[in-house]
């Protein structure tokens, strides 16, 4: 019973670890490639004495310079919700990897460890409710500014994150039909089967529609571009222009969190999770009744985690290269797009898929 | 092993003090709300019953009465727009139009 | 552990309740009330109810109060000047009022305790079983009631006279 607490809070420490540093190299690595993609060499000046170490230190330099800031809160702003705002932005950004399982079960000494930190019944539907409270965040922060811009922009990216969210759910509803429960880990073990002898039964060959749905719904709901209005920068004011500092900073890393997690979330549903095409617990077992190679399970489980990571990765790096050649859509065209145009779709998908899946089974 | 009346006492709390709001507050933003928080304590209730007698209709409830209130919500709220716009006000001590 | 978590809960929640009432500014008001939807939500999973618990997360405290928050920052509702309504006395008078109804629900209860539930009570498969056999007629009105919201909801707010 002790032992299990521990468990858990080992695991929930490795995957807050893990996502932590990883949001704090991906804004070096934004940057970075967008310099390769623009052609230029991007910021390699930060340094200790004379190791630049590539600009990896930049990340560092900006965390000392968001501390050392001045931390102000506007005369007249609510100033419990003007502290509390990033804080609830941050919060669910964190909390969904809980149910992202990054590996199959592993066992050590005849104990079994469940590589996800908490295996809910509701898998699913734990992401999508923390995902609606991410809304908190934005709604706060404009309003607690004091001031009509910022409330202006408050708006208009939390009406941009709740029209999302709905596109977002109803085009996870395919996966749902097609692997018969809610639960993460059973969706990730479902996509080990073959389909027609040799194709693994990966979300993205089994509801392609969903998976591009899902994918520009949840860089929506994640404010990135080509939908980064609310944050526009150059163009138009956003919700954040009173804050400064280290607030400011955890309204950056809560963004590149949510990267991470659309990238976890595209990897757990749609390809695969922690699957090797063809790799099962006790080793390889290659289609057409090729063989097998069997494998230690430590290995095994090596290989496994190792996918899952290179996915999170591979995927996190699609979307920098998104960020980097799209424009952004202005706000009625990204309003019109969620409820006319994406709406009609994942509900279309999810008729079409309920057929197929009826006439199948 | 929590007892069940520990529940219910914490529902029957929330309910008079939601009954409270709506009957004392003339902010109808606040009233609104207060309507929310007593529909939230039925809601406690009936989980909490749904849990002694292992009946799933207590959560089947639920659910069709957290959307039902938020049909209800939703509704409110688009009156309340109306009204405040033709009359720039919250207070409803001050709809009193069909009062003679 | 259980009821270390019920306390939190119960405290918070009927902390969040009571200031939800008494505050003057809304937004404050509205915070209270989605800090005691969360904890309620909290309740619900203390009572094996994971689906109802995600769902009041889902629809409570991430739509409806973003509704009501959202209708306070476009009527920029700000801290109330007028004065309190009703006077000190009123209030104490409802406090009494509301604490003498609060004690004569509470007695007549089941003292027996719950048994423990078999380990499919409250998950979505639970829920769905008895929503689509048991509950489907009221399962069918609540979604003609949402469309009739939804239409309701849309034309109350267009500025122009439909």
């Amino acid at each position: 019973m002790f032992l299990d607490f521990v468990i858990v809070l080992i695991k929930a420490g490795v995957v807050l670890f893990a996502l932590l540093n990883l949001a704090a190299l991906l804004t070096w690595a934004e940057r970075k490639q967008s310099a390769f993609m623009q052609d230029r060499i991007g910021p390699n000046r930060a340094n200790v004495g004379s190791i630049t170490a590539g600009g990896l230190l930049h990340i560092m330099a900006d965390g000392i310079k968001m501390i050392a800031k001045e931390d102000f809160i506007p005369e007249g702003a609510h100033r419990v919700l003007h502290t509390l705002a990033p804080a609830a932005a941050l919060f669910p950004a964190l909390v969904v990897f809980a149910v992202i399982p990054f590996g199959d079960v592993l066992v050590i000494g005849g104990k079994e460890i469940p590589l996800q930190v908490a295996n809910l019944n509701v898998g699913i539907l734990y992401i999508f409710s923390i995902a609606s409270l991410a809304v908190y965040g934005t709604m706060l922060a404009g309003w607690a500014s004091n001031n009509n811009y910022s409330l202006l922009g408050g708006l208009r990216a939390s009406s941009q994150m709740i029209s999302y969210e709905v596109s977002m759910g109803l085009s996870i509803l395919g996966i749902l039909m097609i692997y018969q429960s809610a639960q993460l880990d059973v969706i990730v073990r479902e996509q080990g089967q073959l389909l027609l002898g040799f194709i693994p039964k990966w979300g993205v060959v089994l509801q392609p529609v969903g998976f591009f749905l899902f994918l520009a719904a949840a860089v929506a709901e994640n404010k990135r571009t080509p939908f980064d209005l609310p944050e526009g920068e150059s163009e138009i004011i956003g919700y954040f222009v009173e804050y400064s500092s280290m607030k400011f900073g955890m309204f950056f890393l809560a963004e590149f969190v949510e990267v991470v997690i659309v990238a976890g979330l595209v990897t757990t549903l749609f390809f695969g999770g922690w699957q090797f095409p063809y790799l099962q617990a006790d080793g390889f077992h290659w289609p057409f009744e090729a063989g097998v190679w069997h494998l230690p399970h430590l290995l095994v489980t090596l290989i496994q985690v190792g996918t899952f990571c290179i996915k999170v990765l591979l995927w996190c790096w699609i979307l920098l290269l998104v960020r980097w050649s799209l424009p952004r859509f202005r706000y009625d065209q990204v309003m019109r797009l969620g409820w006319k145009m994406m709406l009609p779709l994942a509900l279309a998908n999810l008729l079409v898929t309920a057929v197929i899946v009826l006439l199948v089974t | 092993m929590i007892p069940l009346p520990h529940y219910l006492t914490v529902s029957a709390i929330l309910f008079t003090t939601g009954a409270i709001g709506v009957l004392m507050r003339r902010n109808a933003l606040i009233m609104l709300m207060s309507l929310e928080l007593m529909l939230n304590a039925v809601n406690l209730s009936f989980v909490a019953y749904a849990r002694l007698h292992q009946d799933m209709g207590g959560h089947v409830f639920v659910f069709l009465s957290i959307t039902v209130a938020a049909v209800e919500a939703a509704v409110g709220l688009a009156i309340l727009l109306t009204i405040f716009r033709t009359r720039a006000t919250v207070d409803v001590d001050n709809l009193h139009l069909l009062q003679r | 552990m259980e009821t270390f978590l019920f306390w939190i809960f119960a405290i918070v929640g009927v902390g969040g309740g009571i200031m939800v009432v008494f505050h003057r500014n809304p937004m404050s008001s509205a915070i209270y009330l989605v800090v005691t939807m969360l904890c309620l939500a909290g309740f619900y999973a203390l009572l094996a109810g994971p689906f109802v618990a995600v769902i009041q997360v889902l629809v409570y405290a991430g739509a409806v109060m973003v509704l009501i928050l959202f209708v306070i920052m476009m009527l920029n509702l700000r801290e109330e000047t007028l004065q309190r309504e009703g006077g000190m006395a009123t209030w104490i008078l409802a406090g009494l009022i509301g604490l003498v109804l609060v004690v004569a629900v509470l007695p007549p209860f089941p003292r027996t305790p719950a048994g423990t539930p078999p380990p499919e009570f409250g998950t979505i498969e639970a829920v769905g079983n008895k929503l689509f056999t048991m509950y489907m007629l009221p399962f069918e009105l609540t979604s003609v009631l949402l469309l009739i919201g939804i239409i309701g909801a849309v034309i109350l707010a267009k500025r122009r006279m439909l």
